[in-house]
């Protein structure tokens, strides 16, 4: 699992020969009919705000583990919620307790899990590729999401994004999305721009300092600028990213404050955009270094739609890839 | 072979039938199973008392072939605008068959509450039931070949038909 090593094989078959969802490990090769479907279906899970939420008897008797060898709260929380809403048993792995500490290879923790009667693994792995890596070791039937991994992805996060987007801005052929901050570290924004433009957007900016900027921009296909009332002018979406610390080898960003002046989500800045535009940032959010929280949780966020619209979204994903599969069915 | 029957007068049939059976709009609500039940439902309602909570049941998270079949492509949300606990619910089904779709709808009714009294309303009524179920009120009985199918297409017009 070394960076760069998932590129070299052939491409994971994430559905199979019956259009069946059986891992989602990222939302590169993903149509837009897929994702379409995916975020129809977490319609039917979604509830509104302030109403008893969903519990549908779906995956009973199926056991669902959260593999995280990152720490994270909100996306093992809406993973660990998602399964109990579909009546799954499930299993928290916690590395910190974990034989892993002992010298365990990610792997035998993989088969000792699958061995318990595990049928789908939500994993969270600070390599890039890990989520890849597994589906191709899990047994027959038995199933991988990819909740982060490394640099590399975050399709369920994108796939949330998308989700929030659509249900404000659903022409996405004519929608403008800036992305502000870390996008080189981000594996939550190559995996949304990937949804994105799976759905047809084509006006996707990146905006940022030059330590910030993806080296692979011509790739990605999307435009980049290091001024960010040019970058969020006209745009319907603004997007802040986290800065990935954990992922920055020595210094890259000298100054926070220089960075909040200049790049942070505030008031002043936001003044450039749209009156109308809405806010969004995957979380967890640094407060007055890439985001204020007035704007957080100002008029124009969707940030905690963004949360709540991860447990059902989550859960269409679950369903979807268990769908047609006893929880016995391991061949 | 004969001709599928009418659906406004099978409508009129269930209205006729359910009409010592429905309270007052404090006390009773009409719920159709989507997608043919939600139709007839919404038929039914001006004709029982048009101030009678209307909602929709999708039980497609609820269905016994889950593990076989996979999910129904076409999902959605239940709409249910009242707090059916304690009050008389009317389920309204297009064709009732195996009881399947019945047991499923019974399923997610109780999820949302602990209604008073379910009186179940099918359109139709076809032979080869698999669970027990009977409906209170029925439309008209039909005896169907078990190959062949009747299914009713809508929304407008609303139409039974061979298959």
């Amino acid at each position: 699992m070394t960076n760069g090593s998932i590129h070299n094989k052939p491409e994971l078959a994430q559905y199979d020969a019956n259009g069946q969802l059986r891992h989602l490990v990222g939302i590169g090769g993903l149509t837009a009919a897929q994702i379409t479907r995916i975020l129809d279906t977490a319609d039917g899970f979604n509830t509104a705000p302030g109403t008893a939420p969903t519990k549908v008897p779906l995956l009973r008797g199926h056991t669902i583990c959260n593999l995280f060898f990152e720490n994270s709260t909100r996306t093992r929380t809406t993973f660990e919620l998602a399964a109990q809403r579909l009546s799954a048993d499930v299993v928290n792995f916690d590395v910190g307790t974990s034989s892993r500490t002992k010298g365990e290879h990610d792997l035998d923790t993989l088969y000792t899990l699958q061995a318990m009667g595990a049928t789908l693994f939500c994993v969270r792995h600070p390599d890039d590729g890990a989520a890849d890596y597994f589906a191709r070791h899990v047994a027959p039937g038995v199933s991988v999401i990819n909740a982060g991994d490394g640099t590399n992805a975050h399709p369920t996060q994108a796939l949330l994004d998308v989700y929030t987007i659509r249900a404000h801005h659903p022409d996405f052929h004519n929608l403008r999305v800036a992305l502000v901050g870390d996008v080189r570290h981000s594996r939550v924004a190559r995996s949304t721009i990937a949804a994105l433009q799976a759905l047809g957007a084509t006006d996707i900016r990146v905006v940022g300092p030059n330590a910030f900027l993806p080296h692979d921009v011509d790739q990605l296909g999307v435009s980049t600028t290091t001024d960010f009332a040019a970058g969020v002018d006209g745009a319907d979406i603004i997007m802040g990213l986290r800065i990935q610390r954990e992922r920055i080898q020595g210094s890259i960003l000298e100054d926070e404050n220089d960075y909040h002046r200049h790049y942070g989500l505030t008031a002043n800045n936001l003044a450039h955009a749209k009156p109308d535009a809405h806010i969004m940032h995957p979380g967890p959010i640094n407060r007055a270094v890439e985001i204020d929280a007035d704007i957080a949780y100002g008029p124009n966020s969707l940030i905690l739609e963004q949360v709540r619209n991860g447990i059902a979204v989550r859960m269409a994903i679950m369903a979807l890839i268990a769908g047609g599969r006893t929880p016995n069915d391991t061949t | 072979m004969n001709a599928p029957p009418d659906v406004d007068e099978l409508i009129q049939r269930l209205a006729d039938g359910l009409r010592p059976l429905v309270g007052t709009p404090a006390d009773t609500c009409v719920v159709g199973i989507e997608t043919g039940g939600a139709w007839v439902a919404e038929r039914l309602r001006p004709l029982l008392d048009p101030e009678l909570p209307l909602g929709s049941l999708n039980i497609s998270f609820y269905r016994d072939d889950f593990s076989t079949l996979g999910l129904h492509p076409r999902v959605g949300p239940s709409t249910l605008p009242v707090d059916i606990t304690d009050k008389t619910v009317i389920l309204v089904d297009d064709v009732l068959y195996t009881g399947r779709t019945v047991r499923a709808a019974l399923n997610e009714l109780f999820d949302y509450g602990r209604p008073a009294a379910v009186r179940l309303a099918a359109l139709v009524d076809r032979d080869a039931r698999e669970l027990p179920f009977t409906a209170d009120v029925v439309g008209q009985r039909l005896a169907i070949e078990p190959d062949q199918q009747i299914k009713l297409t809508g929304p407008e017009p609303l139409t039974l038909i061979f298959q």
